[in-house]
């Protein structure tokens, strides 16, 4: 509540708050169907129509509603964000702790192993991932999971080293308190701020490359809606009918935008050098 | 006569309203050609942003001026008006009329290039030297401050240099062009005593060789009497007192100054010692701590698949012990190994040889869980910026396998008491407090445990004076109240004297002179533990000169299985003993 309070309080944290709270609604709506119109059905009579008062957004090739679709996209969308962030931040933060803490050839052998995850453009890791377990959302959650872990990694890593060798760490062994809660309280809770950014940039990465698995066909399968699915049809008709492309666009950029101004909020919320004194 | 510079009512702020956040507030000041002025204050009071302000590095440093007028007089007799100057013609002054030498030599220079094409680099751009004159003026350059073997030198990259030789290297740049006036900002508070005194020794010289002006910046009043003509005062963004060098440490008007002087530490070789809790000679007491030819190696290998080629001996076989409620200060510079000492005791580093017994035993007869205890340098960097004092508190606690209850929330707020702090402490973040309170934090988080023997490494030496001489009189009065014995770790001998009962001067890891403090101040016997004393800047030395010496501390690095002879002690007095020098 606090957090929520100070987020609101914060000058780009409410714009950005807003937006992100905005489309959880609506990925919200989209997940249990409360729709304009039923998204995968098609209305052939309508097909192509431009923005009106029963279609908000136009309709497609198959006169599907966009509108309904796109909210439909962000639902599905945010699912395999959401998911795959975690996965890849919990694995992340785990491997990158391990690395920095255990040193020598553990950190060896982690780093090297995410050097190779690394060295494969994002996108195609995705895919080979993909091709390899088949099609589907949860597939696409693992995939992306697993193409963003090294980058949580490295994030975490770099400043454990460094915390590792400040002098609280060090008064920490003089007490002999354990390994476990020197990396708990003096590492990870240092490394909140890098991650909480870190985390919302990474959303926003996994939009676009849910997106762009869509759009290449092995994400969300059809007549499912999801974002870079509906890209991906647009692209043929994008001067006859340019709402298809423009809508779902808009929505991809404004979602962006709005980790991104929540993610340097919660940065400067969770720095307790911006925390006011209780009075 | 027009003083070269003319500062009049410079008013200086920060963030975005300037002129809401001023920092320096209405400071005048002249200076005449020749003259050296030194600006004095502790941390916070303006003293580095009015220097940075006059060559205006400050606009940088996301300062702006907001008021006030500074005129320089050029070399050819014409004002210029330093506020009103465009960027391009103050790069024309900076180097070539106003030079400047940094706090931290270390991170001044480009650690990439060597320092010849460093020094170049200034005759190439305000002498439009190329080539070899460049080369054979820096090589020059290099001369006058004094560095041996100058034209092998210059091919050196900063990382094979000391510290002191860096800072002449930053001299040697800062002179290039012969500015006419030299801003040095604190150009000797990052380096050990006796490297202090060689650079000091330096600029005074240099400023008699050039007759060149000079602003010496510092916050330890007792560096100024050597080398300053004038000296202003400073306290909260504003010039509390200037004057003549004499008045001002003589006649000191304002209190702040006469506070400041009086804070300030006094070497008084020996005098000043604590005549309390002396060892008593017969009772057979046992020591909190014994140290027992401790040694500390860390193996170097020059790759991975190599075997060790060598070992730097960090320690070299260090003895002492520490009788409870006594203070042993272990003094030497920096390389010396008498924090690796103070590690090793704690368990931070292994020790390779060597034994030590601690006496569980408290002066409350409680058995502490862990009786040695430590309080670092950098009170910034030992607390958790994320965690509450609270949980900064429990956690020697906790570590130990203790629980916070009652009577531990008990201990916390009656240790917080003693040790100054406020009562409503506990749930505030240590940024909330200054370095002063901070290292009162880490001193009450070090009694959590109630141990026996505390180690202080340099644990005044980040503090501002005044606020050092309190921290001082705490740690005398817990002494006395718990019955802890100090190892006190330092480098400053004025406040080794206020402190300690017995000195160890400790010298390329082996200790040097060991006895109690007054003796060992006050007839030092062994050359290094002199030059040490003689490097101690104080007040009553007026334009003293220091000799220039070079020596640098020998390098620790040892073929593998080297072992050093075996110590010649000889006897000086009851408790005073000295390695006989080869």
């Amino acid at each position: 509540m606090r957090i929520l309070r100070a987020i609101l309080g914060h000058g780009s944290g409410r714009i950005g708050g807003i937006i992100v709270g905005v489309y959880l609604m609506v990925a919200i709506l989209g997940l249990v169907g409360l729709t304009p119109h039923n998204p995968i059905t098609q209305y052939r009579v309508d097909r192509l129509h431009a923005p009106s008062a029963a279609y908000w957004m136009g309709t497609d090739l198959f006169g599907r509603d966009v509108a309904s679709r796109l909210m439909a996209g962000i639902g599905q969308s945010f699912t395999v964000a959401f998911f795959s962030v975690a996965f890849a931040a919990l694995a992340g933060t785990v491997l990158g702790l391990a690395a920095a803490w255990l040193g020598r050839r553990w950190d060896g052998a982690v780093m090297r192993i995410m050097d190779v995850l690394l060295a494969f453009p994002a996108i195609l890791l995705a895919l080979l991932i993909v091709t390899v377990a088949g099609p589907g959302t949860w597939t696409s959650v693992v995939a992306i999971g697993i193409v963003y872990t090294p980058i949580f990694t490295r994030v975490v890593r770099g400043p454990a080293l460094s915390l590792k060798a400040r002098e609280f760490v060090d008064a920490a062994r003089t007490f002999g308190s354990s390994s476990s809660y020197i990396v708990t309280r003096h590492l990870l809770l240092n490394l909140v701020a890098p991650l909480t950014v870190q985390v919302t940039l990474a959303l926003a990465w996994a939009l676009l490359t849910e997106a762009g698995l869509s759009f290449l066909g092995l994400g969300t399968q059809p007549p499912a809606a999801s974002l870079g699915l509906m890209l991906s049809d647009s692209r043929n008709l994008m001067e006859t009918a340019p709402w298809l492309m423009i809508f779902p666009g808009l929505t991809i950029m404004i979602s962006i935008l709005g980790f991104n101004l929540l993610g340097d909020a919660l940065r400067d919320i969770l720095d307790p050098k911006m925390r006011r004194a209780p009075a | 006569m027009t003083p070269l510079l003319s500062i009049r009512d410079l008013r200086v702020g920060f963030g975005r309203n300037p002129q809401a956040n001023e920092v320096v507030r209405g400071v005048s000041f002249d200076l005449a050609d020749g003259e050296t002025l030194a600006i004095v204050g502790e941390s916070g009071s303006g003293k580095s942003v009015t220097a940075l302000s006059i060559n205006r590095l400050i606009d940088f440093g996301g300062g702006r001026i907001t008021g006030g007028s500074m005129q320089l007089k050029r070399a050819n007799g014409t004002i210029f008006d330093l506020m009103s100057a465009t960027e391009p013609q103050l790069t024309g002054i900076r180097g070539a009329e106003i030079g400047m030498i940094f706090q931290e030599p270390m991170t001044s220079l480009n650690p990439v290039l060597t320092i010849g094409s460093q020094i170049e680099e200034s005759f190439r751009l305000h002498r439009g030297l190329t080539g070899r004159q460049a080369t054979a003026a820096a090589r020059d350059a290099l001369d006058r401050v004094r560095i041996p073997d100058a034209a092998r030198r210059l091919k050196y990259t900063p990382n094979q240099l000391s510290g002191g030789m860096l800072q002449r290297v930053m001299i040697a740049i800062a002179l290039a062009c012969n500015p006419r006036l030299l801003i040095a900002d604190e150009p000797t508070t990052a380096l050990d005593v006796t490297v202090q005194a060689q650079i000091m020794a330096l600029l005074a010289e240099l400023k008699r060789e050039s007759a060149m002006s000079m602003i010496f910046i510092t916050h330890d009043i007792g560096l100024v009497a050597g080398i300053a003509d004038k000296v202003m005062v400073m306290q909260n963004g504003q010039a509390v007192e200037q004057g003549e060098l004499n008045q001002i440490l003589d006649n000191p008007r304002h209190p702040y100054t006469q506070h400041l002087l009086h804070a300030v530490p006094h070497f008084a070789n020996g005098r000043a010692t604590r005549a309390d809790g002396q060892r008593d000679k017969d009772a057979g007491a046992e020591p909190a701590l014994k140290v027992d030819g401790l040694v500390v190696r860390f193996p170097l290998k020059s790759n991975f698949f190599s075997r060790a080629t060598g070992a730097v001996h960090a320690v070299d076989g260090v003895d002492f012990d520490l009788m409870p409620g006594e203070t042993l200060a272990i003094v030497g510079e920096s390389g010396s190994g008498k924090s690796t000492t103070a590690k090793a005791v704690l368990g931070l580093v292994r020790s390779t040889r060597g034994s030590f017994s601690v006496s569980t035993r408290t002066a409350s007869a409680e058995r502490s869980a862990k009786p040695v205890q430590m309080v670092f340098q950098n009170p910034y960097a030992s607390l958790n910026p994320r965690l509450t004092i609270e949980s900064i508190l429990a956690e020697p606690v906790i570590a130990t396998g203790g629980r916070v209850d009652t009577e531990t929330r008990a201990r916390m707020a009656s240790l917080l008491e003693r040790v100054g702090l406020p009562k409503n402490s506990l749930q505030r973040y240590p940024h909330e407090f200054s370095g002063g309170q901070r290292q009162r934090l880490c001193i009450a988080r070090a009694l959590m445990l109630n141990p026996s023997v505390v180690v202080l490494d340099e644990a005044v030496s980040a503090l501002d004076v005044s606020v050092q001489a309190k921290v001082l009189e705490l740690l005398v009065d817990l002494q006395r109240e718990f019955g802890l014995a100090y190892l006190f770790i330092s480098h400053d001998m004025a406040v080794v004297e206020r402190i300690a009962h017995r000195i160890a001067v400790i010298y390329a890891g082996q200790i040097v002179e060991i006895g109690d403090a007054t003796s060992v101040l006050s007839k030092p016997k062994h050359s290094y533990t002199k030059k040490l004393i003689a490097a101690v800047p104080t007040i009553d030395r007026r334009r003293e000169h220091f000799e220039i010496d070079t020596r640098q501390v020998p390098s620790l690095v040892r073929p593998q299985g080297f072992e050093p002879a075996p110590a010649k002690w000889e006897l000086l007095g009851a408790d005073h003993i000295v390695r006989v020098e080869t």
